[in-house]
């Protein structure tokens, strides 16, 4: 009620309420019916689409875990109940802490909660490690949600991916804990479930045993010592952040986005080409200084996170070029840029976070050319008529 | 001669209640009244006052800016009510019908021989000048306007709209002569669009095109812009064939022919069906006993769904006096969790909805937004139901920051509120599209005369 002691929930309550029921509010000028999607929907449509990988992630993390304690048996229901312990306190605390900030900002602008939380909220635990300390995902998840989105304005006036940027933060702000080979695998037993790993025990990730290696031809091995695929790679039991080993996941969710029309599919393409083009080049002038360059093109879609961020990550619209050209340019330029790093530079073994952030940079100074070419074309033709 | 384009970008929506029988019925409206803010540009003067009696084309208002161009009266009978809203803004000019109706005539010597300053002048006291918009800023033509081109669109496919081969049938000669004034007003060309096969009149004098494609192709402005975009500095006339009908019939009478084809449809709607009456009519004359009886709350929109003005039961006909449409308000259904509807009743082109998957189907929306107002999340969504060489966004961001060079640049002098339409239906954002474009134009024109 205005002004009653219970106004300073305002907010929450509106938002709850437009949640479980469509606001009865009808058209006010304009058109007088409106297509049934609304932002809501395609927040959802986003969720579900993560949910495959979410699951992986789930049957991935006590699978390695397993792995790590040297099993030799893997029952389905105790991994995934291990999975779901594992990564439960992490979903906890990203939305507690994210939604938490929401909810107070709103209220403090006296607007409705708006939902872009919901998806930000799922794609923090899916890609970070799993040994990620929750303190450190509550720190990043606050910086983020404040001074990502809330400062620019809130969801839609963000310039950059708010989750990336969490990982981002964490991948900068604590460099020793959140690289190497300790993060990226459970190794203790949860409630009884799992396993334990034995002391000194190394879970290095396919592209973190590629940044560490100084000569020799590239061995890439998984937690019992045996070689690593590239179809294991592409159905993602390999270690690695949480959610995003899978290709193959991330390829079921793209299906879902694509279909129903949420993400843009020029952006996955050309992000695909851009990294499949980077991938050839390097492996062409493949070089000892630079083991990566070893992989094969289609290794390099297929290790760490480059499909999730093609999918997941470059085609956020808000953060993304707008237009339909400046998006072909974007793409590229993302997946270009993701393997570059990861073949060029030692330092950082994933290059896909960094390439979208990058992109995110560019994007409107893309859309920005874009539209300059419309706006040429149209002082053309008004010289033509003049002269 | 023909040319034929197709417009690729844009959506039909399908919707319950068109009108499946070419019959039309007489239905005489006993009042009438003319709606001033259906004439953007327009500032307006009454001529009358209340309990003055007027003939059919009598001045009820004229332009505070060029008091030539007149709104005139549909109806012969007495002026009962001039309503007026906040600071005394002119609501409406009501007039209750006679029981005989006659009509001013007027000289139609000079215009017929050709002059063009008599053309005009005629135009703007028989009040068919109103009827006409022009570009850039979407509003009635200037008095004293000299457009580059003039576009005349012949056929509707706007939600269920009237069918141009019924509203145009038998009138050749009334077009032809219509063509041959506005010819005497522009050194271009008219362009006058139908579909490809379609029975409507082609006058001799017109640069034929066939549009296919789906709507906003129907607009002048859509064709205008894919036929020959204007620049900054020119001007071109719009018009419906059925206004190039009227003044034809101007020219060859003398009389203005206020009478009007009327599509009555909607899901709410018992039978749609085509009615014969006044321009402005009431329309409780004209839903008489024509809506399904039920409790729940209805909208009626004089118009259509997307660019149509909501009436209320009590209210009139509006500009083009073509269509009224009525469907459910739906402010009295709570819908539980609607965003995650999987119903196929729920009408979307999103493929997350199995409407969507259902090309043939009809639906019976009502007038929810369905949704919270938001920043723009998604991209593109208004450059696919946009078929001009625009930049929708960039162009709507620009009007929001009232950005002149921008909005000059991106075009907006090519656009109209109603070429929005669509985007602002499909946005899941729900913007108020069409208002804000409006006030966009009309930023410009006060910042740039």
């Amino acid at each position: 009620m205005p002004g009653g002691k219970l106004q300073s929930l305002q907010s929450v309550f509106e938002g709850f309420e437009t949640f479980l029921y469509t606001p009865e509010s009808t058209s006010q000028s304009g058109v007088h019916i409106h297509d049934s999607l609304d932002s809501k929907r395609v927040m959802i449509l986003v969720v579900l689409a993560l949910m495959p990988c979410f699951f992986f992630g789930m049957y991935n993390t006590g699978y390695q875990n397993l792995l790590a304690g040297g099993a030799t048996e893997f029952p389905f229901w105790s991994i995934m109940a291990y999975g779901f312990l594992a990564i439960l306190p992490t979903v906890v605390v990203t939305y507690v802490v994210g939604l938490g900030i929401e909810f107070v900002i709103a209220q403090l602008r006296h607007e409705e909660i708006q939902e872009g939380f919901l998806v930000t909220g799922i794609l923090i635990p899916l890609i970070c490690p799993i040994e990620t300390p929750l303190w450190m995902i509550a720190v990043a998840t606050a910086f983020s949600v404040i001074f990502v989105k809330e400062v620019f304005g809130g969801t839609g006036y963000n310039i950059f991916n708010v989750a990336l940027v969490t990982r981002a933060f964490l991948f900068f702000a604590y460099p020793a804990q959140m690289s190497g080979d300790h993060v990226f695998v459970a190794t203790s037993k949860i409630f009884g479930l799992g396993a334990q790993a034995p002391d000194g025990f190394s879970g290095a990730t396919p592209l973190g045993q590629i940044a560490t290696q100084t000569a020799g031809e590239l061995h890439l091995t998984d937690l019992a010592g045996n070689a690593i695929s590239t179809w294991q790679a592409f159905v993602g039991l390999i270690p690695g952040s949480f959610g995003e080993t899978s290709t193959l996941c991330v390829c079921i969710g793209a299906a879902i986005l694509l279909f129903t029309g949420i993400a843009n599919w020029r952006i996955i393409v050309s992000v695909a080409l851009g990294g499949l083009l980077m991938g050839w080049i390097a492996n062409l002038c493949a070089t000892p200084t630079y083991p990566a360059s070893y992989l094969s093109p289609v290794s390099q879609l297929c290790y760490g996170g480059f499909a999730f961020a093609a999918v997941f990550m470059a085609t956020d619209p808000v953060t993304a070029a707008r237009t339909g050209t400046g998006k072909y340019i974007y793409g590229a330029l993302v997946g270009i840029m993701a393997v570059l790093i990861r073949v060029y530079n030692n330092g950082y073994p994933e290059g896909a976070m960094l390439a979208v952030l990058l992109g995110n940079a560019l994007a409107p100074l893309i859309d920005y050319c874009v539209v300059q070419a419309n706006v040429n074309r149209r002082m053309r033709r008004l010289k033509a008529k003049v002269e | 001669m023909s040319t034929s384009i197709h417009i690729k970008r844009g959506l039909d929506l399908k919707l319950q209640g068109a009108v499946a029988n070419s019959a039309i019925t007489g239905c005489p409206a006993h009042s009438a009244a003319v709606e001033p803010l259906d004439f953007p540009g327009f500032v307006p003067k009454l001529t009358v006052k209340e309990g003055d009696n007027v003939l059919i084309g009598s001045p009820l208002l004229c332009d505070k800016n060029s008091t030539n161009v007149h709104i005139t009266s549909p109806m012969c009978g007495k002026v009962s009510k001039v309503e007026r809203g906040e600071r005394r803004r002119i609501i409406r000019v009501v007039v209750e019908a006679d029981k005989e109706q006659s009509a001013v005539a007027y000289d139609t010597d000079k215009a017929r021989k050709g002059n063009a300053e008599a053309i005009r002048m005629l135009l703007q006291e028989s009040g068919l000048w109103v009827m006409m918009r022009q570009l850039p800023y979407a509003i009635v033509p200037k008095a004293d306007i000299i457009p580059t081109n003039v576009f005349v669109s012949a056929f509707n496919n706007a939600p269920l709209a009237p069918d141009h081969d019924i509203l145009l049938s038998g009138k050749e000669k009334e077009l032809t002569a219509g063509a041959e004034a506005l010819g005497k007003l522009t050194s271009g060309k008219i362009f006058y669009s139908t579909r490809p096969g379609s029975n409507v009149p082609v006058p001799g004098n017109v640069e034929h095109v066939e549009v296919s494609g789906p709507h906003p192709a129907s607009l002048p402005s859509i064709q205008a812009a894919n036929l020959a975009p204007i620049s900054k500095g020119e001007s071109v006339l719009l018009l419906d064939a059925v206004t190039l009908a009227r003044i034809g019939e101007l020219i060859l009478t003398g009389k203005v022919n206020w009478q009007c084809t009327v599509a009555i449809t909607g899901s709410e709607v018992k039978a749609p069906r085509y009615i014969n009456t006044c321009a402005g009519a009431k329309l409780s004359t004209l839903l008489d006993e024509n809506i399904k009886n039920s409790d729940s709350h209805r909208r009626i929109i004089a118009g259509n769904v997307l660019t149509g003005t909501n009436a209320g039961s009590e209210g009139y006909l509006h500009y083009p006096y073509e269509q009224v449409t009525v469907i459910p308000e739906g402010d009295d259904v709570a819908e539980f969790m609607g965003w995650a509807s999987m119903s196929p009743s729920k009408m979307s082109v999103n493929r997350s909805f199995l409407s969507a998957l259902l090309p043939g189907k009809r639906f019976t929306p009502d007038a929810r937004i369905l949704g919270g107002r938001r920043a723009m999340i998604m991209s593109e969504q208004y450059d696919k139901v946009l078929p001009m060489d625009i930049l929708p966004e960039y162009l709507i961001k620009a009007i929001l920051s009232r950005d002149i060079d921008k909005m000059e640049q991106l075009g907006i002098y090519e656009v109209t509120p109603a070429d929005f339409a669509l985007c602002e239906y499909v946005d899941p954002s729900k913007l108020e599209l069409q208002k804000i474009v409006r006030e966009g134009l009309d930023y410009m024109r006060k910042e740039l005369e």
